[in-house]
């Protein structure tokens, strides 16, 4: 300030410019660079409502003559690739992981935030120590265990594991926990109720950001998973959305792109629509995690 | 935890040398994770390395071959491992750092408390929400012969390549998708940001500092605890990229987007070679895991903690 020669005033006003300057640069940057981000998906939209005629031309047709709202029935109600199957399929499957997910890590991370037993501490380090682990070095044991146990082809695999909490959901709770006053489950404690008790009752209800979030990570995880079904799902009726698109993009009757992108389009309206209203709770999620480090 | 807060929590006040109900109780709510631990983490864990030093095949037909798996893999005699380490190496290389200039560069505009900010946000997080199938599916049909990028790079004159069937352009493809989706690492970055002080912006302004230099200066070491967290995580999920390379490429063409996660899946589960790729994930594990050893070494460097934590700590 000392090297300023101009008015206070001056310097005021200056910064100002400066400042809108920069907003409008960063206006025109974001909006160009947003464009570029959801061109993708409008493209997506536009190649489902095509004619085959439109789908290879140059320049790009953006916008089809006609808009053909019979290619989304016409992807995925035939018999030989009838989807409402594999959404069923898929809603099992997401429905069962994310129910055992919420309830496995909900009870394992109150362990973890409010019960002082012995080896906690280093329990605790295992937990986080498995984030660490990469899945694919599980992979093979497991597969042979689920072969052992009759699993393969069915949805077990994929599900069961969830009903035995996962490291980072763990984590993410607990540090939920933690930031509750302990004086409430503690008064709870002396007038008698049970830990189940201040569990279900104290706890929980106070919960609901954080359960949320949970909620929608694993939902949108296992949504999309693709690597799982692919290894344990094989006969066609078994098969979710994502292992049946893929069938039907691979097969010899293999789907045209503009019904793929149909197929493909219904396939992210779910995942699209929940975040949309649940956006804090990702929001949430993400940042809670990233805090961790510092 | 004190001992102040379990003899409170406990209702009485006997020393803790034996197990006592409060442990018993701990350990009632934590067995699914513990159960869940020994058969699905711990035992799969040590499973897997005693399979890699076997042959082990679909059938469950094996002999002990010691470490010849990862012999074979490290004296270089199998073509495929190094093309899949070639490849991987390519995408870490290419892909971390990508992620992280665009996710910064996002945030920060995002951070200009624009007008429409959430609708912003919305459009550069969408990407990560729907990544999976159909999105791979999608890229596949832009970047086809006639797809989209090579009609608009008609557009101005350019002939694109055949992306996905070329040996030079499919890795690079693979990258741009996966630079498509950078909405995780952006929202960390975002909050962040939203954390550096605005006092000392106002300082660096007063002293004529222009943005560049004030990002550089100012906002750059605070957020070194944000690109640190990115870069381990980005490391590690990029070591692990697959969907993009099985849909979009299948690891061709001549191997040259053959990633170690599609020749470890190919390994076991279409060549049935069970014990060899136990052995590839357990190289993969290892190396993971020095990598982020040597980030975590390095890190005390460059990467700058406030004297105040903030309250999310403590997790050790």
């Amino acid at each position: 300030m000392a090297t300023s020669t101009t008015s206070p005033g001056g310097f005021f006003a200056r910064r100002q410019t400066q400042r809108r300057v920069e907003r409008f640069l960063a206006y025109f940057v974001v909006t160009v660079l947003a464009i570029g981000y959801a061109a993708p998906f409008l493209w997506m939209v536009s190649t489902s409502l095509k004619a085959p005629s439109e789908l290879d031309s140059i320049p790009p047709i953006w916008i089809p003559k006609v808009l053909q709202f019979q290619n989304y029935p016409n992807s995925m109600l035939q018999p030989t690739r009838y989807f409402p199957l594999f959404y069923e399929n898929t809603a099992i499957y997401v429905g069962l992981s994310v129910l055992g997910s919420l309830v496995s890590c909900t009870l394992v991370a109150y362990g973890f935030a409010r019960i002082p037993f012995k080896g906690s501490k280093f329990l605790f380090t295992l937990v986080l120590s498995t984030m660490m682990l990469p899945p694919q070095v599980l992979l093979i044991p497991q597969y042979l265990l689920f072969k052992q146990l009759g699993w393969l082809d069915s949805l077990l695999p994929l599900v069961v594991p969830h009903w035995f909490g996962s490291a980072f959901y763990i984590f993410l709770l607990r540090q939920f926990f933690m930031t509750i006053p302990r004086e409430l489950d503690e008064a709870a404690l002396v007038d008698g109720a049970n830990r189940l008790d201040i569990f279900w009752r104290i706890l929980l209800p106070l919960c609901r950001p954080i359960l949320i979030t949970v909620f929608a990570l694993t939902f949108v995880t296992q949504w999309n998973d693709f690597f799982g079904p692919l290894i344990y799902l094989n006969s066609q009726k078994n098969m979710v959305v994502a292992t049946a698109l893929r069938l039907f993009a691979m097969s010899q009757q293999a789907l045209p792109i503009h019904l793929l992108m149909a197929a493909s389009v219904t396939s992210v309206i779910p995942v699209i629509v929940l975040f949309l209203f649940a956006q804090r709770a990702f929001v949430r999620g993400i940042t809670m995690t990233g805090m961790k480090e510092g | 935890m004190s001992s102040q807060s379990v003899t409170t929590a406990a209702g009485y006040t006997r020393r803790r040398s034996f197990i006592t109900r409060t442990d018993l109780i701990g350990w009632l709510f934590i067995s699914p994770w513990l159960i869940g631990f020994v058969v699905f983490t711990a035992g799969p864990f040590l499973a897997a390395f005693f399979l890699s030093t076997t042959t082990w095949d679909v059938a469950g037909q094996w002999e002990e071959v010691g470490l010849r798996n990862y012999q074979k893999m490290l004296s270089g005699g199998d073509e495929l491992f190094n093309a899949a380490v070639r490849n991987t190496l390519y995408f870490v290389v290419f892909n971390v750092p990508g992620v992280q200039i665009i996710a910064l560069a996002l945030a920060a505009l995002l951070n200009q408390k624009l007008r429409g900010i959430a609708v912003y946000r919305t459009i550069f997080y969408l990407p990560s929400v729907t990544s999976g199938i159909a999105t791979a599916y999608l890229w596949a049909t832009i970047l086809a012969k006639f797809g989209l990028l090579n009609g608009m790079l008609a557009l101005i004159g350019i002939d694109g390549p055949t992306w996905l069937y070329s040996v030079d352009w499919g890795m690079p493809a693979i990258i741009m998708y996966s630079l498509w989706n950078v909405g995780t690492p952006m929202l960390v970055y975002l909050a962040s940001l939203q954390g550096v002080p605005v006092h000392l912006h106002e300082a660096a302004m007063i002293d004529g500092a222009g943005v560049w230099s004030r990002f550089r200066h100012v906002t750059l070491p605070m957020i070194t605890p944000a690109i640190f967290f990115n870069s381990v995580l980005g490391v590690i999920n990029s070591f692990q990229v697959f969907t993009a390379a099985f849909i979009l490429t299948g690891g061709g063409p001549a191997n040259a987007t053959l990633v170690y996660i599609l020749y470890l899946y190919q390994s076991a589960f279409m060549n049935g070679k069970m014990g060899y790729a136990s052995a590839l994930a357990w190289v993969l594990f290892l190396v993971i895991l020095a990598v982020t050893l040597v980030q975590l070494a390095v890190a005390r460097l460059w990467v700058y903690y406030e004297a105040e934590q903030p309250t999310g700590r403590g997790v050790g």
